[in-house]
């Protein structure tokens, strides 16, 4: 079991090794001299060259990426040319709870509608509600997320007045207004992966309901919403996990748009913010947070797999 | 319902424990049983022989009422102690299921869930049905594995089922599947997934544990002689009708019919030649004969067998359908 | 299962017409969406000869007005025709989506051919490049390349076809391994047949099939990433008719002139649901084992 924990923890750390070679060449590629934007039109040959060397810059390229992933470890991501205020503190402690208060509200309630929906249309295969769900599942993964935002901000937001169209609460301060201001947001990033949910759970519980131990299961006796909820999602909840992990990515992408659509404070916004105005260092850290958001889930749903499927427990 | 049941003693014993009657079974409109009859008297066990795809799991499967939901018409009639199963609802069908009525599957290791460890499996019928409390249910549990063969069950009560032989999973399920004491074991194939050194142990293991609990076994099997070892009576089917049946050393001993000949000739001269089917004219669901199932195959069919299904005759001890009877 | 019958009963039958009534009958979503997109293609196409008005067009006199008889789907807040707009979007959309793809699909075989033949520590190290990369969803992939190109059509392309180059390199790799184990490609080599040759004459033709496959279906996701870039102010910029950038320009007048961010959202996501359904179909006729489900 160590064995198995510590060649998964090896291999995240190799991959997040390389998402950071990435992203610092990313940095490296970026136009612009970073000396020059942070000193302004006027400047004398004697404070360029002083900066440069503070900056680290006059040295080698691996000495340059190690400074900075050692920085980046250590919480010194740098300042902002526009606010001058350190990054870490803009990028991971005032963006990143906002995109992932967002993106976890989203997540709770696509599963929250989903799996139900999926298993009602497993058990009802070949029905109208099927068929129903079979196109509205269609249309929810295709449909785009912004627009989506937008018919929900006409509807609910201005025809109705029902719901708050842009700001954010925090949810740990106020929690009814933030669960109030989340909502639309929320079920803006929901559908995507509702829908997904759906068809994932319908194919999946329909092929786990033809093995035979759920054949074995009815006859013992168990009841039918025994052999669905027990035997069927106990064995589709491994599929279910590996997918959503993968999605992760798609989570985090389309909670960029969805902040962008209701304006919420978060890392997507910070990100396109940061290229309007050509901050490389913010764009990089974006790309950190989210790289190393992903990697760190997939490392997670890794380590369920043996609670998930007891066949893979390492002997 | 139950009260009526066991109240009288008299009636119950005359009455047979299973009773098929004219009994078909259509799957998407086809034809999969056609006409069967046959009885199981209490305390007998009986066994179904055929060569795959001649019907005998289904009847297994329509006798647990697990084919209901798909796609399946039945007509005549099927009793399990008296009750009609034909017409009986989802509902009655859960109350005989796991507690009147057990089932053990061709391949245990995929009839266990793989995510559930053995006691979880055993705990269903311990504490759902008979309702025992937690501390009870391990010892019963603990009671089954041991009565069943399985050593060491304190540590397999944790074991999932990919953790286990298939021997012993298969001894897993004949503990569940007796855990609630039902009155008809239905076994459908349960050693074909086995090797072959440990089948007649299992089959002597379910046979054991049937008696002892004073309760019925439909086997499943495509082996004669592993049939006539087990069971009183025996039923050869084919094509989903049924060629011969009675006392199992009547039928095995004396048989008449020419597809239980042939399927004799099987067992004891390895021949399978005289199994073999006419080029073209393999029997498929879609296309069966109007008459007996086994002419196109039949080295005694005549013209009449093709058109007129002969009608299963003949005495409690043995019947047999055929026009032409060797 | 359906698919045999299908063609059983197009042998049978003589006249094709019958076989495509059939076909027709079988799968009528999938042929109503072949044909949503066949129309979404010759709109863009045919460009300005067919639409209404010149899509840049500013008419001053109805600036924001609804739907009416000379501007059938309303006008934006410069008075442009929003029916020209979106159907000239249709052309960007194609482009920045066709040629995004057909750039990731040709860095993703160069890569994945690289990867999949080297073998060993550079194939190791190739696919660990592609593994980080694909932690990073295309959009922000997408997003970090517009900072470092800028903003434009050509360089919305460049970078979403950048980022899609590590999952169409992932597939190829797979496809190059698998062709490779193949029993007379072994023997290929063994014959002592050059690399080039057997990559000319065995590999290449068994992944290009799968690869077009692959990239006729990713056609999709990248008009989404594109229009993404310009909804959020980063990728295509205006006046240029591009679907993403006017459901952003409508976003702040929806509540007085929803057919802002209406008219161009619609033809979105009509598209990108016609291509869904096309891309499953494509999909289901490429791997029979994935059963229609839905």
């Amino acid at each position: 079991m160590l064995l198995f924990v510590g060649r998964k923890l090896a291999q995240t750390i190799f991959i997040l090794l390389m998402v950071s070679i990435v992203s610092f060449t990313l940095l490296k590629l970026a136009p612009g001299d970073p000396v020059q934007m942070a000193l302004g039109s006027e400047y004398s040959q004697e404070a360029y060259a002083s900066l440069t060397h503070e900056m680290g810059l006059d040295q080698s390229l691996v000495v340059q990426y190690g400074h900075w992933l050692w920085g980046f470890i250590t919480g010194d991501w740098g300042r902002s040319y526009v606010g001058r205020t350190p990054i870490f503190q803009y990028a991971f402690v005032e963006a990143l709870p906002v995109t992932l208060t967002l993106a976890a509200s989203a997540l709770f309630l696509a599963i929250l509608i989903g799996v139900p929906l999926g298993v009602l249309s497993a058990a009802r295969q070949d029905t109208i509600l099927d068929a129903g769900t079979a196109a509205l599942s269609l249309t929810g993964t295709a449909f785009p997320s912004f627009y989506l935002g937008i018919l929900l901000i006409w509807i609910f937001g201005v025809h109705f007045g029902l719901f708050p169209t842009m700001g954010f609460v925090a949810p740990w301060q106020d929690f009814l207004d933030g669960v109030y201001h989340m909502t639309l947001p929320a079920l803006t990033l929901s559908t995507y992966f509702m829908a997904m949910i759906v068809r994932l759970v319908r194919a999946n519980l329909i092929e786990a309901l033809q093995q035979p131990y759920v054949a074995a299961a009815r006859a013992r006796g168990e009841s039918e919403r025994r052999v669905i909820w027990l035997h069927g999602m106990r064995n589709v909840l491994m599929p279910l996990v590996t997918v959503l992990g993968l999605q992760l990515g798609a989570l985090l992408q389309g909670a960029v748009l969805t902040e962008t659509v209701f304006s919420l404070p978060g890392v997507g916004q910070m990100i396109t913010n940061a290229v309007l105005n050509r901050e490389y260092l913010v764009v990089q850290a974006g790309v950190m947070m989210t790289g190393c958001l992903f990697i760190f889930v997939n490392l997670l749903v890794d380590l369920a797999y043996p609670w998930l499927d007891p066949r893979l427990k390492p002997r | 319902m139950s009260l009526q049941m066991s109240s009288s003693a008299v009636q119950a014993t005359s009455r047979p424990l299973v009773e098929l009657e004219d009994f078909s079974l259509w799957r998407q409109n086809r034809s999969v049983l056609d006409g069967l009859s046959f009885t199981l008297p209490k305390g007998q066990n009986l066994a179904l022989v055929g060569e795959s795809g001649a019907g005998k799991s289904t009847i297994g499967l329509a006798l647990m009422g697990l084919l209901q939901s798909q796609g399946v018409k039945m007509a005549g009639r099927a009793r399990f102690d008296g009750q009609d199963l034909v017409s009986l609802n989802a509902r009655a069908w859960n109350g005989l299921r796991g507690r009147r009525l057990g089932m053990i599957f061709q391949d245990a290791g995929a009839a266990l869930d793989p995510c559930f460890t053995i006691g979880h499996h055993l705990a269903f019928p311990l504490r759902r049905l008979l309702g025992l409390s937690s501390r009870q249910a391990t010892e019963r549990a603990l009671a089954l594995l041991e009565s069943v063969g399985i050593n060491d069950a304190k540590a397999r009560l944790k074991a999932y089922p990919h953790e286990l032989s298939g021997g012993m999973q298969q001894r897993v399920m004949i503990g569940i599947a007796l855990a609630c004491e039902p009155d008809l074991l239905i076994a459908d194939e349960p050693t074909s997934a086995l090797d072959v050194t440990i089948q007649a142990q299992i089959v002597r293991l379910i046979q054991d544990r049937v008696r002892m609990q004073g309760a019925s076994c439909i086997f499943v099997l495509h082996d004669l002689a592993l049939a006539s070892q087990a069971c009183e009576r025996i039923v050869v089917l084919y094509a989903g009708q049924v060629m011969e049946a009675g006392l199992a050393e009547v039928v095995l001993g004396r048989s008449r019919h020419p597809y239980t000949q042939a399927l004799k000739s099987c067992v004891i001269e390895l021949d399978t030649a005289a199994l073999e089917p006419p080029p073209g004219a393999a029997p498929s669901l879609d296309r069966m004969p109007s008459g007996c199932r086994f002419a196109p195959r039949c080295p005694r069919a005549s013209e009449r067998c093709t058109a007129e299904k002969p009608p299963l005759q003949g005495t409690e001890a043995h019947q047999i359908a055929c026009w032409h009877p060797g | 299962m359906s698919e045999t019958l299908l063609v059983d009963k197009i042998a049978r039958r003589p006249a094709w017409w019958a076989g495509l009534g059939s076909y027709i009958r079988h799968r009528p979503f999938f042929i109503l969406a072949l044909l949503v997109t066949l129309a979404f293609l010759a709109i863009a196409l045919l460009g300005t000869a067919v639409t209404p008005f010149d899509p840049t067009f500013q008419d001053m006199e109805a600036p924001m007005s609804p739907p009416s008889s000379t501007h059938w789907l309303g006008t934006d807040s410069y008075g442009q025709d929003l029916l020209s707009r979106a159907m000239a979007g249709a052309r960007y959309a194609f482009l920045t989506g066709i040629c995004s793809v057909l750039l990731g699909a040709l860095g993703g075989l160069a890569v994945g051919l690289m990867a999949g033949l080297a073998g060993g520590r550079t194939e190791w190290f190739l696919m660990r490049i592609v593994d980080a990369i694909l932690a990073l969803p295309s959009l922000v992939m997408a997003i970090a390349f517009i900072a470092i190109l800028g903003q434009g059509v050509d360089k919305v392309i460049l970078a979403v076809g950048l980022a899609l180059i590590g999952p169409f390199a992932r597939t190829v790799r797979a496809d190059v391994l698998q062709v490779r184990a193949l029993p007379f490609v072994e023997a290929a080599g063994l014959m002592g047949i050059g690399k080039l040759a057997i990559v000319r004459r065995h590999i290449l033709p068994n992944v290009f099939f799968p690869l077009v496959v692959q990239a006729t279906i990713r056609i999709s996701e990248a008009i989404l990433v594109s229009s993404s870039l310009s909804f959020i102010g980063i990728g295509i910029v205006p006046p240029t008719p591009d679907w993403g950038l006017m459901i952003a320009e409508g976003r702040g007048f929806v509540s007085f002139a929803p057919w802002m961010s209406g008219v161009p959202g619609a033809a979105l996501a009509i598209l990108l649901i016609a291509l869904a359904i096309v891309g499953d179909g494509i999909r289901e006729q490429m791997d029979p084992k994935q059963r229609a489900g839905h």
